[in-house]
């Protein structure tokens, strides 16, 4: 029989987060995700549906647009992690942030961290000439291309009509 | 979630010996089929044994012509391998059909091939599942079941196998080579997944203590011109309803050799036997696919609501190979 | 002041917390800072019906660094009833109605702990699926709001029989989600005798009352404060259960306690739109002139509060005929109370009549375009209230010339490329203005600019951005002079969100605050309230108008449908700022197109819950979803509205829109669908 009250196992972990080391001890449960909002205070990635079905969660591990929500945080040890808060440079706005406001790309705003994470992360894969599923011949950006490798990120707000072009706007 | 230990392997034999050692103990790879059915209730391991640092995180070519794919390749470098492309365009389009961007970047090859049904009444563990609670029941089968298994079900489970990779390598005969305490052995991937039965709870034939470590392209010219197709609900970021793998080669209009494998259908990814065989030395008329479709489809029973995939999984096979027909 | 400033509204100024949203600074409900906060998780029934007999609670409270289970056996006693009456009673009414609740130092803790409290019921035969024959339809008194249930006026029967085209159909709408990104979250502190509540709501002061009176708690000691909200689209209109059992928690244990509904147990426990069985009988002369309208709605409720959807309720204004007749009947079933979702009534209701509209205009052969202008009504046909505007044949024909309808061939199933087939629809659009009372305040800063406090709500909808301008204009003053504070309930009380009534309640108010600081004698401070003046208002039949252009690409041998193309054009009064505005009419018509192509709540016919209780199993739209969409407005001037002239734009997009895709999938095809969603497998069944 499994003891049902047995403590919570406890593992160091050290990893850096928008270019500041952490170096903490953490419930092997707990989440990439619940360890940036609720153990080092960056709210920004957000928790829509906690099973990689949303990517309101999404941020950038080692330079690569991952859901938090589904990536243990005890397993990412080392591993170099922006969220939304660390886009900015120098109180100056990444250009995908700027044009996000400029083209009203978000209402709510509650995907809009994980739509700006995933969108750089997804210009990445495309400079890095990965194809999409509508890929024919040349990984290029184009409105199509946005649309299906943008798909993971979930929008209520139905606000794709500006995030497209946002995107494409920035991107190109 | 019940609280469980963490653990790294630093190479394969570790990994086996740290999962055979411990009743309840668990591989992880991306996570992201694993947690999300912890965080469900649905797993509930005791140890996990993070897999994702082993040096099984390469496409290497065989000498022959194939390709050996590290089981901790994550999908999106799988599908934007160059060889892959080149070799087996399908098992790109497989994965790039699957998932989203950023679970494509977590989830490695092993992991997609082991991943679990979707199947709702699975997923809650409020409800009867005769895979996650053998002996409970299946309430799919006369309830919710418009997307579960029109191929090979049995009356204790009608669950599809979700997997769009494995769709694709079920067609082009990859082979799957797995560690485990008694040594290494290769199953081929049709072997791999299992029909239901009467024990629904074994998804495949693997022992919980066996890796996988890599999975085996072999050489096949014909995959090279292949292609995935899946008709989903939603236009992206969606289970397949019925999905595609298909390779052709046609030689003076008759068919000379031909791949082709469904998802979405079946406990398993569902190699078309019937069809190729029915296939092979046929005219290629839209006429001989039809035919090698209905042969396929022939045993299928559909459920009270999921009768449409087989005119859809008709329809797949018939323009799909048509449509390779035509270009080749 | 200068007379000659730039006026703010009608410019397209930027979300003014754009930064605060792109940089991730915007703080939402359970994102408040704390110091060391205790975590809520909730425990929900396994059954439909009957009751709790035993309640073990031993093992989750074993788990390491629980505080607390709380249930019907310890709870307080609340002063609620339905809904909010929450761990009252061992009674269980619906399957996920929350049955107890763990609070504990860490999330995971109180997760894991939740999951081993053990229940045993006593379980009855639940009655869980609606059916327009189901012995225990009911006349509900009123429908949502305040609406007669039902109306009758001329002879119906009789203007059926006289009618040279009849068409008699009935169409289906399943249970939909509202499915806000946000998940519903609260957190509760409960702290000398007063409640903090950081929330997510759509109404701050509406919240802290009803939370004040759950727990007979002086409404002043009780402060609700929401910022920034992830979407609600009508679910967030209403405290939920969660947000009791959070209060129900801090008090019991001392912490702040901090609790969120998963993305599963929102399938049951914040609300959805019912699934309607809606008959629609139209009567036609031979010119297309409607001689009778029946629409006769068929619903759910719960066993727990009533509901009542006001889905015909639009077919009280929307044509002129001289016979007509709507009813509303319900079914109480086990099953979690229906709610408000995104032009609750409308919406539905618009489906059926819309597509009914489109089927006369083939029986007749008129275009659809036309038809819908020979039978648009001079006067409300209802109650004979004159229009404050009725510009619906305007966004009719100013849509058809910008989609390129002229050239349309009526045929259906004649166009096709490759395996496509193509078709296009269109579909009218109308929603009620409503206006509500409200408070607000102005002043006068020491550096010169302005602070305005009103309790409104910006959900996403850019209410802190239109009330900006409204002010700035009233204070003649630049948008950048003039800071909008809301979501906090200590601020001046403000009606919900809801009703799209936002911007012409609150703005309302704002107008007059600031007139009175603009034109008082040097006050720094104005507050006002403008229930006198709302409730002197002249009684007209106020709504906005529009109509949606869709064209789709329909596979009949696969069942795919695409959506290349959609236009909606209304007519919506004042348009205080186009950039968000554009961008609130095309959410609406994107929520309408998951609506009319993918979104349904399945329900567990033996089990008695929605089945695919997560965002892989209910699709929302993606990008992919998407092509070309668009929204545009028609010049609208009417004084008869508000100060600020506006309609409000929130709900009119998804109207009608689901009817656009569907009469663009019958000229796509020659089939007409009547039940939604119209998946691959509908298309492929035919």
């Amino acid at each position: 029989m499994r003891d049902e009250s047995q403590a919570p196992v406890l593992r160091e972990l050290a990893l850096r987060v928008n270019g500041v080391e952490h170096a903490l001890t953490v419930d092997t449960r707990v989440s990439l995700l619940d360890l940036l909002r609720e153990h080092l205070d960056l709210t920004g990635a957000k928790k829509g549906c906690d099973h990689g079905q949303c990517g309101a969660c999404t941020v950038l591990i080692d330079g690569r647009r991952a859901n938090a929500c589904l990536a243990l945080a005890v397993a990412h040890y080392g591993a170099e992690i922006v969220t939304v808060e660390g886009l900015a440079e120098n109180g100056e706005l990444h250009p995908l942030q700027r044009a996000f406001i400029e083209l009203d790309a978000f209402q709510c705003g509650y995907c809009t961290p994980g739509q700006l994470c995933s969108a750089i992360g997804m210009l990445r894969e495309l400079e890095a000439g990965h194809p999409s599923a509508v890929t024919t011949d040349g990984a290029r950006l184009s409105p199509q291309e946005i649309r299906e490798r943008m798909s993971g990120n979930l929008c209520r707000c139905g606000a794709y009509a500006n995030l497209v072009p946002a995107i494409l706007g920035s991107g190109s | 979630m019940r609280p469980f230990e963490y653990e790294r392997a630093g190479d394969a034999a570790e990994a086996v010996g740290l999962v055979s050692r411990r009743r309840g103990a668990r591989f992880l790879g991306g996570g992201t089929n694993l947690v999300d059915l912890m965080r469900l209730g649905v797993e509930t391991p005791e140890l996990l044994v993070d897999v994702t640092r082993l040096p099984f995180d390469r496409v290497e070519e065989t000498g022959d012509g194939g390709l050996t794919i590290g089981a901790g390749v994550r999908n999106s470098d799988l599908a934007a391998h160059p060889l892959v492309r080149e070799r087996y365009p399908a098992v790109s389009s497989a994965l790039l059909h699957g998932a989203s961007g950023q679970l494509r970047n977590l989830a490695t090859t092993g992991g997609n091939l082991l991943q679990r049904t979707r199947c709702a009444y699975f997923q809650d563990v409020t409800k009867p599942c005769n895979k996650r609670e053998p002996g409970s029941g299946c309430p799919a089968r006369e309830g919710e079941h418009r997307n579960l298994a029109v191929l090979g079900w049995s009356e204790h489970c009608v669950a599809t196998h979700p997997s769009d990779l494995a769709v694709a390598l079920a067609a082009f005969d990859a082979t799957v080579r797995v560690e485990g305490p008694a040594g290494a052995r290769s199953i081929p991937l049709v072997d791999l997944h299992r029909l239901p039965g009467d024990e629904p709870h074994c998804d495949t034939v693997l022992e919980p203590d066996e890796l996988v470590v890599s999975v085996e392209l072999p050489p096949l010219p014909l995959a090279a011109g292949s292609r995935y197709v899946k008709v989903r609900e939603r236009a992206s970021f969606a289970f397949a309803l019925v999905s595609l793998a298909a390779a052709l080669e046609v030689r003076d209009g008759v068919v000379a050799d031909v791949r082709l494998a469904l998802g979405g259908v079946a406990h398993r990814p569902w190699r078309a036997f019937r069809a190729e065989e029915s296939l092979r030395g046929e005219p290629a008329t839209a006429e001989s696919f039809g035919r090698a479709a209905d042969a396929e489809l022939e045993p299928a029973r559909p459920l009270r609501d999921n009768g449409y995939k087989l005119p859809l999984a008709r329809t797949l096979i018939v323009r799909t190979l048509g449509e390779l027909a035509e270009s080749a | 002041m200068s007379v000659l400033a730039e006026r703010a509204v009608g410019r397209p100024l930027d979300r003014v917390e754009g930064e605060a949203k792109a940089t991730g600074e915007a703080l939402y409900a359970f994102e408040h800072p704390l110091d060391r906060p205790a975590y809520g998780a909730l425990v929900q029934s396994t059954i439909a019906s009957g009751e709790i007999r035993a309640l073990d609670a031993s093992d989750a409270l074993r788990v390491q660094g629980v505080l607390a289970m709380v249930s019907h056996g310890n709870a307080p006693r609340l002063q609620a009833e339905g809904e909010l009456a929450v761990l009252q009673s061992p009674r269980v009414c619906y399957r996920g109605q929350i049955v107890a609740a763990v609070v504990a130092d860490t999330l995971e803790a109180a997760r894991e702990a939740a999951q081993l409290v053990r229940v045993e019921y006593a379980e009855e035969s639940p009655d869980v699926v609606l059916r327009d024959d189901h012995p225990k339809l009911y006349r509900p008194e009123k429908v949502n709001p305040a609406f007669e249930t039902d109306t009758a006026q001329g002879d119906l029967d009789a203007g059926l029989s006289a009618a040279e085209h009849v068409v008699d159909a009935v169409y289906e709408t399943p249970a939909f989600h509202n499915n806000a990104m946000e998940p519903h979250a609260t957190i509760a502190v409960w702290a000398d005798g007063r409640l903090t509540l950081y929330d997510s709501t759509q109404g701050a002061s509406s919240a802290g009352r009803t939370i004040a009176g759950v727990f007979g708690l002086d409404p002043e000691h009780v402060r609700v404060v929401s910022p920034h909200v992830g979407g609600g689209f009508g679910s967030k209109g209403t405290p939920r259960q969660h947000a009791v059992v959070a209060v129900i928690a801090a008090m019991t244990t001392g912490r702040a306690v901090k609790l969120a509904v998963t993305r599963q147990q929102m399938f049951a426990l914040t609300g959805y739109r019912t699934p309607t069985i809606q008959r629609v009988r139209l009567g036609a002369d031979g010119d297309g002139r409607l001689l009778a309208i029946a629409h006769d709605v068929v619903e759910q409720t719960s066993t727990v509060q009533e509901f009542a959807e006001q889905t015909a309720v639009v077919t009280r204004m929307m044509y002129a005929a001289p016979n007509r007749r709507t009813t509303h009947r319900l079914v109480p079933l086990n099953v979690p109370t229906p709610s408000w979702m995104r032009a609750p009534g409308e919406c539905p209701g618009m489906f059926a009549l819309e597509s009914a509209i489109d089927e006369l205009s083939v029986a007749c052969g008129i275009d659809p375009i036309e038809l819908r202008a020979r039978n648009d009504p001079e006067v409300d046909p209802e109650n004979g209230r004159r229009f404050s505007s009725r510009n619906l044949v305007e966004c009719l024909r100013t849509g058809a010339e910008r989609f390129g309808w002229a050239d349309r061939d009526p045929a259906p199933a004649t166009r096709r490329d490759g395996r496509w087939l193509c078709g296009t629809g269109v579909a009218a659009s109308t929603y009620p203005v409503y206006r509500r009372p409200c408070r607000a305040l102005a002043r006068r800063e020491a550096d010169g600019s302005y602070l305005v406090r009103v309790a409104a709500a910006d959900i996403g909808t850019g209410a802190r951005t239109a009330l900006t301008q409204i002010a700035a204009d009233t204070l003649g003053v630049p948008p950048g002079d003039v800071r909008v504070e809301l979501g906090d309930s200590a601020f001046p009380a403000a009606p919900v969100a809801g009703g799209s009534a936002g911007t012409a309640s609150w703005g309302t108010a704002v107008v007059k605050a600031c007139r009175l600081l603009r034109d008082g004698d040097g006050e720094t401070e104005e507050s006002v309230d403008t229930r006198a003046e709302i409730e002197a208002a002249e009684q007209l039949s106020r709504h906005a108008f529009g109509a949606q252009f869709v064209e789709v690409r329909v596979d009949l041998e696969t069942g795919e449908i695409r959506v290349p193309r959609v236009l909606g054009v209304f007519a919506a009064g004042t348009i205080v700022n186009p950039k968000t505005a554009r961008s609130q009419l095309i959410g609406g018509m994107t929520m309408g197109l998951g609506m009319a192509l993918l979104e349904e709540s399945i329900l567990d016919r033996r089990f008695g819950d929605y089945l695919n209780r997560d965002l892989a199993g209910y699709h929302l739209p993606t990008y992919a979803d998407l092509d070309e969409i668009d929204a545009i407005w028609v010049e609208e001037d009417d004084p008869d509205l508000n100060p600020i002239g506006s309609k409000g734009i929130g709900e009119i997009g998804i109207v009608g829109t689901a009817a656009a895709v569907a009469n663009a999938v019958y000229h796509a095809t020659g089939r007409r669908h009547r039940r939604l969603p119209i998946t691959p497998a509908a298309v492929l069944a035919g």
